[in-house]
């Protein structure tokens, strides 16, 4: 028996329920991801992604079911989960910096009253590095463009230092160049034994560079190896129309 | 050039005038950092809402015979924790909350004061405000006040900043949020308070949000928007009883219409986001369209 098989998976997801003022979102939602790995968090618009992410986060308190991380239920606030919310939820016109953002991924870690000090201010600009932004940082946020401003919350997930990292659609709205750059940063983390849990619309970059995917809508139409995942039935059911799978060379798409 | 400098030293040497000097540079002061957290958060009608619901604690305090500062003082607090209270529920909006309390609060005032027979001066000046009839002990307790709000927002500082920009995130980090929410509203509470004196109940709103919302303007991080909006304020206070004193007109007002005398200034002015400097902007570069 390999150690790999005994290791606790990073993410524990049993018979998961919950949503919003009596209307469910997800439903008995059960999977794994396991440590090191890249996994893709795909379903259609509305099938409670964001809503896993808070509720591993720790942020939304699940109606059944349990969550555990590294095999340890989460406590809110334990700091120890990086984390990158959909771009649409923060306050872009707020004056602060790039740099002031990022390091308020640096907050938890500091504790009450005391200050960031030289050493959350070098993280901070090492996570900036990482996501070439580190030129922008005097800058005023909402003076970024969108897809900036998707790098700055990745950076911020970063400069949390945390094992786990999840990312709700970085993805969407980079242009090719930057797209390429996240997922070999993606990468580069996943070889720092970080496991990344990455919500997205981008069907096709799961497919050819995911280790893992879980396919949701409000429950889990299936988890497991990309090429396992996303067969053409099973994207019927998720998506509730058909999907083309095109394996190519080292490249799947995916697409209508 | 004498006569200069006498016509700006007269006024302060007058004792009323002197006092009223350093409580209005106090809460212009204390009201630009803590307004700059509330124009942030979309909050300016709360900075209406708790010198109205305040008065309701005045007119308690009023039949009593307690001291009027100090009921103003809890009703503004226990108001602050009712809307925190309410619009965390999630089930009215935040602003339909405050308007709530404003209203039930101001209306109990009333309903007191019509009741009682001495209707006086004292609780004339809460409405208007009477920063020239200050004492010394109300500028040691404004003082006293103002120096803790400031030592809260500094001690508490990254805390507060990260609650107001992503609150979500911030208890995700660790971070008390709910300290830090109700916190912030307890300080804005205070400054209320002290500014109800000078401001009365019409004006305090003006206080906390002109200064604030001009370095808005100017400004493009949390730490120097405050500095400039203090230093906004201490201007205001000083224009203002100026013109209070040669005018011959309310304290209260003019030091409210100089604040917001700047803000129309930066507003129409300001280098980045100006009135003037965009339509000239748009002016000056002409849409090119490519010839076909
Ligand atoms: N704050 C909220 N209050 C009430 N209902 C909500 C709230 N947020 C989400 N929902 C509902 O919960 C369901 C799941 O939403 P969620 O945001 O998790 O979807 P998603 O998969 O992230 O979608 P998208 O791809 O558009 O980001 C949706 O039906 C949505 O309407
Ligand atoms: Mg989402």
């Amino acid at each position: 028996m390999s150690s790999e098989a005994t290791q606790v998976p990073a993410v524990d997801v049993s018979h998961l329920s919950a949503g919003y003022n009596g209307q469910a979102a997800l439903d008995d939602v059960t999977f794994t991801v396991e440590k090191g790995c890249l996994a893709g968090l795909v379903g259609p618009n509305g099938s409670g992604k964001s809503t896993l992410i808070k509720v591993i986060m720790g942020l939304m308190k699940p109606w059944s079911g349990a969550v555990k991380v590294s095999g340890a239920s989460v406590k809110a606030g334990a700091a120890s989960i990086g984390y990158a919310p959909q771009s649409e939820l923060v306050d872009w016109s707020f004056p602060v910096t790039v740099e002031d953002v990022v390091l308020m991924g640096r907050y938890g870690k500091i504790g009450l009253v005391r200050r960031p000090g030289r050493e959350d201010r070098d993280i901070a600009l090492r996570s900036l590095e990482r996501v070439n932004l580190a030129q922008f940082r005097r800058r005023r946020v909402g003076e970024l463009s969108g897809g900036q401003q998707r790098r700055v919350l990745i950076a911020r997930a970063l400069a949390q230092e945390a094992d786990l990292i999840l990312l709700d659609e970085p993805l969407a709205g980079l242009d090719a160049a930057a797209q390429h750059d996240l997922l070999r940063l993606l990468e580069d983390l996943r070889k720092e034994d970080r496991t990344l849990f990455v919500a997205t619309h981008d069907l096709s970059c799961v497919a050819s560079d995911f280790d893992h995917a879980v396919l949701l809508n409000k429950r889990v139409v299936a988890f497991g190896r990309p090429k396992d995942v996303f067969t053409a039935d099973l994207l019927a059911e998720a998506f509730q129309r058909h999907l083309l799978v095109l394996p190519g060379g080292d490249r799947t798409l995916v697409g209508p | 050039m004498t006569e200069i400098i006498d016509t700006l030293r007269e006024p302060w040497t007058f004792e009323f005038m002197q006092r009223a000097l350093i409580v209005a540079v106090i809460i212009g002061v204390v009201s630009a950092v803590v307004g700059s957290f509330m124009i942030l958060k979309g909050m300016a009608f709360i900075g209406d809402a708790l010198p109205h619901a305040s008065f309701g604690g005045v007119a308690v305090a009023f039949v009593i015979g307690a001291n009027l500062q100090l009921g103003a003082a809890v009703a503004a607090i226990l108001v602050a924790f009712a809307i925190g209270f309410i619009g965390k529920r999630g089930v009215v909006r935040y602003d339909t909350a405050i308007g709530i309390m404003f209203i039930a609060g101001f209306a109990l005032g009333i309903l007191i004061i019509s009741r009682e027979e001495g209707y006086v001066v004292d609780l004339f000046s809460f409405v208007f405000g009477n920063v020239l009839s200050v004492s010394w002990t109300d500028v040691w307790i404004t003082a006293g006040l103002g120096a803790f709000v400031l030592t809260i927002v500094a001690l508490f500082y990254k805390e507060l900043l990260f609650t107001a920009y992503d609150p979500s995130m911030a208890a995700a980090s660790g971070i008390p949020v709910n300290a830090a929410q109700y916190g912030l509203l307890f300080l804005i509470a205070i400054t209320v308070v002290i500014a109800l004196q000078v401001m009365g109940i019409v004006l305090v709103l003006a206080m906390l949000v002109a200064p604030a919302a001009t370095a808005q303007l100017l400004t493009r991080r949390l730490p120097a928007m405050m500095g400039l909006g203090a230093v906004f304020g201490i201007a205001s206070a000083v224009i203002g009883l100026y013109a209070a004193w040669y005018a011959d007109v309310s304290a209260s007002a003019s030091i409210v219409l100089t604040a917001t005398a700047m803000f129309v200034l930066a507003f129409l002015f300001s280098p980045s986001t100006g009135l003037l400097r965009q339509t000239q902007w748009a002016q000056e570069t002409p849409v090119e369209v490519p010839d076909s």
